[in-house]
């Protein structure tokens, strides 16, 4: 017992006597969480608006005040034609022009939209928008609630994301390289003939990030919880029950890998092109899974990071209790169990 | 003359290792082909629950309105606003729509029913959309049921310009150019010098009679030319197969990529002057590389930022970038539109050009 524990010891001084690798694992986390969180957002926000108009009778005032006094919009300019304001529109100094008809005050009708649609998004968003701010809002008869996420954060839907990005590349990446650095360096063969058995190695490396992961998912979420207001509305023990899963599964994927690879290159090489493209394109992190293509649904689900994130995303922002993810739970347990034993059947106690 | 060698020693280099080659031509055939696919933001399939408290000829018709709406999925009627909810807890369900007692009688008796309309906006940019498109429908069959009501949604008309079948391929494509040149031209330079430090080649040139300046070009024109190949496969394969063309002028594409090669790789190398391994480069690039690419604006829009960060987008040329091609790329502007992009693009590129030169010491 006492070499297991100076193994794991020389394994943490590895890890701490490394600033450059140090900073690396703490700044990620949080340059990600302060881009995520606060400037990624599609948030509808200073839309630049031109109007078109002929005549600057009091309806179109009405309107045009309205429009001005909110936050969404803000009035660059005032042309009389529609070709003017494509003109602004193409030559990037505008987003979206409200064109009113000449006979606007008398019909109270006619008004059009022209929008740069190249964001279709957007788009959609702005002119739903612009609508909503010049109809007067009391006659609407829809009573609009947002559940969970009143004010529309997009920190609420990222930071989820952000964990299971970061966990998984901590855990799978540095644990396969530091595993092939020793064999790299040809240490691994002076651990292998110490008494201690060779699976015992392997979990005395393992370890220290195992530590390293729930020091991360505690940094994020403190930071999630009193940086970027992200509530944690379901319970805490649930959500750190479930990363330890998640945790598992990803230190047996690295461990998987440092099998496989045998020099560093090759290792950060694998980690970064199997492990982390998968993970943020097709995990549902950024890009909604059910609009792509079948195909690559398919490919998906076997992606386990897209298991985490919808389960977070679920008992942190929704707070739902754990039956409720009973499906995503017992899916990323069966990938654990399944990786684990892959990765213990593969592993090598000699050196070729 | 001595150039022409250097540029050859260059590509030998290039050509030699096993790997660079494969990864040039195979990486932004891979970008083209599956990412249009994936980088996909649309938003389709909502599920929608409704409760329908009234059981009238009215509410009925509404439910089935938003029934047959092809924009929904509707999954069918709840007996209470709590069963709904439940559904939402459990994913089946993402928009929630209770139709209010007396629904019917209010609109025909010109009151105001309250039809409340509940999205799950965990995914902010999903709820959103979702509840907009609910709430016209609620409304246009408002305007239809209730007499002598004023406020009719024909008044609305709405043209989207450039992208008229609101594709977000065509939103997305310029935006893979920019990325494809930034991994292209960023991560291979940051790699070069560094590499051989540690080879120990660079000994060789830094006794040879080569000038600073000399040795840094012949680094870099190797770079601009996988980067116009880059430029070229990239136009063809959203040409042939996606059907999408540029605008603008071809050429304004070009002078962009160029310009926006020239700052990457020039940067790559300032980065691989100052380090000192491989391991250290790559990371201090990754760092770069993901925070101009995200506040960029390529994927959300710049004007959304908070002030603080959108004032990083001014000393940002994957910003100009972005905003250049898809200006040219997207709603056809000519030269005169992008003036202004192409000089702030022109001095990051000359600022960091010289910087590459001055950050190279041949003396260790």
């Amino acid at each position: 017992m006492k070499t297991f524990v100076s193994f794991i010891v020389k394994e943490a001084k590895h890890i701490l006597r490394d600033n450059r690798t140090m900073l690396i694992l703490f700044g990620m986390p949080i340059v990600l969480m302060l881009l995520f969180g606060f400037a990624i957002t599609t948030d509808v926000k200073n839309v630049r608006t031109v109007v078109v108009t002929s005549s600057m009778d009091y309806q179109t005032n009405k309107a045009i005040d309205r429009l001005a006094a909110s936050e969404y919009f803000s009035i660059v300019a005032t042309v009389s034609t529609p070709r003017d304001a494509e003109l602004l529109i193409r030559n990037q100094k505008a987003d979206l022009a409200v064109v009113f008809a000449q006979d606007f005050a008398s019909k109270s009708a006619g008004i059009q939209f022209i929008v740069d649609g190249s964001d279709p998004n957007m788009a959609q968003q702005w002119t739903t928008y612009a609508q909503q701010t010049i109809v007067n809002p009391q006659l609407s008869i829809v009573n609009l609630k947002m559940l969970y996420n009143p004010q529309m954060r997009s920190a609420y839907n990222f930071v989820p994301a952000i964990m299971g990005m970061l966990l998984m590349l901590v855990c799978a990446m540095m644990t396969s390289i530091s595993i092939v650095r020793e064999k790299e360096r040809g240490t691994m063969e002076v651990l292998l003939v110490s008494p201690i058995k060779p699976l015992m190695i392997i979990i005395a490396k393992v370890i220290p990030y195992l530590v390293l992961a729930f020091v991360i998912l505690t940094t994020i979420l403190l930071m999630g919880r009193f940086v970027l207001d992200v509530p944690l509305q379901g319970s805490i023990v649930w959500i750190y029950l479930l990363s330890t899963i998640y945790i598992l599964l990803a230190l047996s994927l690295g461990l998987l890998i440092s099998n496989i690879a045998d020099s560093q290159l090759m290792a950060l090489l694998l980690s970064a092109m199997v492990l982390l493209v998968p993970i943020v394109m097709l995990s549902g992190m950024m890009f909604p899974i059910e609009s792509m293509p079948k195909i690559l649904q398919w490919i998906s689900a076997i992606v386990p990071p897209r298991y985490y994130i919808e389960a977070m995303r679920k008992l942190m922002i929704m707070g739902v209790g754990i039956g409720e993810v009973a499906r995503e739970v017992a899916i990323l347990s069966g990938m654990t169990l399944f990786l684990l034993a892959v990765s213990l059947a593969k592993f090598k106690t000699r050196l070729e | 003359m001595k150039i022409k060698f250097l540029i050859q020693k260059e590509f030998l280099q290039i050509r030699r290792n096993t790997f660079l080659p494969r990864l040039i031509v195979i990486f932004p055939l891979m970008m083209m082909c599956v990412m249009p696919w994936v980088m996909n933001m649309e938003v389709k399939n909502i599920l929608v629950d409704v409760v329908d408290n009234d059981h009238s000829t009215l509410s009925q018709r509404l439910v089935h309105r938003v029934e047959s709406s092809n924009y929904f999925i509707f999954s069918g009627q709840k007996a209470s606003y709590q069963d709904a909810l439940q559904e939402v807890e459990t994913s089946k369900a993402d928009v929630v729509m209770v139709i209010p007692p007396n629904y019917g009688k209010d609109l025909e008796t010109g009151h105001t029913p309250q039809v409340l309309i509940a999205a799950n906006a965990v995914n902010g940019t999903k709820g959103s959309i979702g509840s907009a498109y609910l709430s016209q429908i609620v409304n246009t069959e408002q305007a239809y049921s209730s007499p002598g009501n004023n406020l009719q949604p024909s008044m609305f008309n709405l043209q989207f310009l450039y992208n008229k079948h609101q594709n977000y391929k065509v939103y997305m494509i310029p935006a893979l150019f920019a990325i494809v040149l930034m991994m292209m031209c960023g991560f291979l330079p940051t790699l070069n010098i560094v590499g051989e430090k540690e080879a120990g080649t660079i000994e060789q040139i830094n006794v040879t009679p080569v000038s600073k300046w000399m040795f840094i070009l012949a680094k870099l024109i190797p770079y601009w030319i996988i980067a116009l190949f880059v430029i070229v496969v990239c136009l063809i394969i959203s040409w042939a197969l996606y059907g999408i063309t540029c605008q603008g002028p071809v050429g304004l594409v070009f002078l962009l990529a160029m310009l926006l090669a020239l700052f990457w790789s020039s940067f790559g190398l300032i980065i691989s002057n100052y380090s000192e391994t491989m391991q250290q480069a790559i990371f201090v690039m990754w760092f770069f590389v993901v925070s101009m690419m995200l506040l960029s604006g390529l994927f959300t829009p710049t004007r959304s930022m908070p002030d603080w960060a959108y004032a990083t987008t001014y000393i940002n040329p994957m910003h100009y970038f972005v905003d250049g091609i898809r200006t040219v790329f997207v709603r056809g502007g000519d030269f005169r539109s992008i003036a202004h992009q192409v000089f702030a693009l022109t001095c990051f590129a000359t600022v960091m050009g010289s910087w590459a030169v001055y950050s190279y010491k041949k003396n260790s």
